[in-house]
């Protein structure tokens, strides 16, 4: 479904990703996991379009997305949450959803994708009049979810979904996203915490200083000594 | 000891005042808001449009309402064209230089009027009634233009929360990256900005016209005061801008029947000025994320 031919990308001066290829499989789970600065919010940035591949390509569904801007890949199908969340803070909960239908074909199918989302997240249904800014850590990442699913994306980009959220929340929060994995969505995600997303995904790539050092399927992945001794903690 | 009717009278006239003050404020803001830049020239665009009402009725002959509408269309257009010839270009450049570019920009549109149509002052003759109510005295235009006023910012309320388009642009005010990941593109949000808020600098200009004569240097009239409320609301601050819109007018007005209209503006601006020391903010500042 997705697949990256040796991306090379950076900011400026600064390379953050070395030849990276990787590939998601449509139906498939999939994680990017590696320690703090290794690349992995560039690689996300570049299959959403923030920033263009210096070389390499990408392709999704057959078709090249190389150098489209953010805008025009969300219409093929891919929705970011992005790192941090970035919602609207004083937009109310509804009015941020309704963003995320943003696309004229996404907009058709809005009050059903409404439904779908409340359905998903009955917490984001209540409080649908509030300011964005004013709900919890783990209502704003599932609102974040949320407003991700109302483009009708056939493949979702996680950044961290985790971050910033109590240990407790983390648990929840990846309850959540295997619900919306049931659901049927392609998911690509980038995580520190490798030991809790290794359980979600079926195959993985270790990213480090912006090269992949490894590939496999999750449950083999853990099972390494490398892997263990430097990202599980067992 | 002041009559009170000439007080009651000023306040009157001062609310008038305020919502075409509001007006202009609310247009400028939105464009701050989405796209941080000020728009120096933007009470020069309005004296273009009240240029065009102006022609179209007394020389052309249109009816007025026609003139009117074709007024609030030439702000749209001149909206748009001013964002893509001057702000497109140093959407990106640091501060000073799109100050210089916008305010580069009024002194071209003023010094280009004064050439095409010299500096005679220019009025739309039409003749409004004045109306006698509790011995107040109220132009008729006024309580029109004022009507309008509030009519206009009530359609730019709902288009800003009722449509996509609208929200969106409400949107990219506290997120621009965010909002191109939900697949809206920036440069047509920016353009739909500029035309709503050249919209509303036409619509300022109609409700004006029927008030004033205008002439190339009207935008020195009604430019800093426009600003003073924009920052006296807080930049970008919608519900600031309209509130301070009718505190400044008050001020102008009733202290212009206590004292004289000089002073008026005298008071205004030294409130302007405490007010930056204790609320640099905005008025609202405190109630903002």
């Amino acid at each position: 479904m997705l697949e990256l031919r040796g991306v090379t990308a950076g900011y400026g001066q600064f390379t953050a990703l070395w030849d990276v290829s990787l590939r998601v499989n449509r139906g498939e789970a999939v994680a990017v996991v590696g320690p703090n600065g290794a690349g992995k919010t560039t690689l996300l940035r570049v299959i959403s379009g923030v920033i263009a591949p210096r070389t390499g390509d990408l392709v999704f569904e057959g078709e090249s997305l190389g150098g489209q801007p953010a805008h025009r890949v969300v219409a093929h199908g891919i929705a970011h949450v992005p790192e941090g969340r970035r919602l609207f803070p004083g937009l109310t909960v509804a009015e941020n959803l309704k963003m995320g239908a943003f696309l004229p074909a996404a907009r058709r199918g809005y009050r059903e994708s409404l439904e779908r989302v409340y359905a998903l997240f009955p917490v984001l249904a209540e409080r649908s009049g509030q300011r964005a800014g004013s709900l919890s850590g783990g209502e704003q990442q599932m609102l974040a979810i949320g407003r991700a699913l109302m483009s009708r994306p056939k493949l979702i980009l996680f950044d961290e979904p985790s971050m910033g959220l109590a240990p407790v929340m983390v648990l929840r929060l990846f309850d959540l996203i295997r619900r919306v994995r049931e659901e049927g969505y392609t998911i690509l995600v980038v995580e520190q915490n490798v030991r809790q997303v290794l359980k979600l995904v079926d195959r993985a790539y270790l990213l480090e200083v912006g090269r992949i050092r490894m590939e496999g399927r999750a449950d083999e992945l853990s099972e390494q000594d490398f892997v263990r001794k430097a990202y599980v903690g067992l | 000891m002041i009559d009170p009717v000439f007080l009651a009278e000023a306040a009157v006239n001062g609310l008038l005042l305020g919502g075409v003050l509001a007006l202009l404020a609310l247009g400028l803001n939105l464009i701050f808001g989405v796209l941080d830049i000020v728009w120096i020239a933007y009470v020069d665009l309005v004296m273009v449009c009240m240029y065009v009402v102006y022609f179209l009725v007394m020389v052309y002959g249109w009816p007025v309402w026609l003139a009117g509408l074709a007024g609030l269309a030439a702000g749209a257009v001149i909206g748009v064209a001013v964002h893509w010839l001057i702000i497109t270009p140093i959407l990106t450049s640091p501060p000073v230089n799109q100050l210089l570019a916008t305010g580069g920009l009024l002194f071209f549109v003023q010094s280009f009027a004064t050439f095409l149509w010299t500096t005679d002052h220019r009025s739309v003759r039409i003749s409004l009634p004045s109306l006698e109510v509790a011995g107040m005295f109220l132009s008729f235009a006024r309580l029109l233009a004022f009507a309008l006023a509030i009519l206009a910012m009530l359609g730019l309320y709902l288009f800003l929360t009722r449509t996509f388009i609208g929200t969106a642009i409400r949107a990219v005010a506290q997120d621009r990256g965010a909002m191109a990941l939900m697949g809206a593109s920036p440069q047509r949000i920016y353009t739909v900005t500029s035309a709503v808020g050249g919209a509303m600098a036409g619509a300022a200009a109609v409700l004006l016209s029927i008030q004033y004569s205008v002439h190339p240097h009207f935008g020195a009239a009604f430019g800093p005061i426009t600003f003073m409320i924009c920052v006296l609301g807080g930049l970008g601050n919608m519900v600031g801008a309209f509130l301070a819109a009718f505190i400044l007018s008050e001020i102008i007005s009733v202290g212009g029947v206590i004292w004289s209209t000089e002073m008026g503006y005298v008071i205004a601006f030294a409130l302007f000025i405490v007010m930056m020391f204790v609320r640099p903010g905005g008025l609202l500042a405190r109630r903002e994320r």
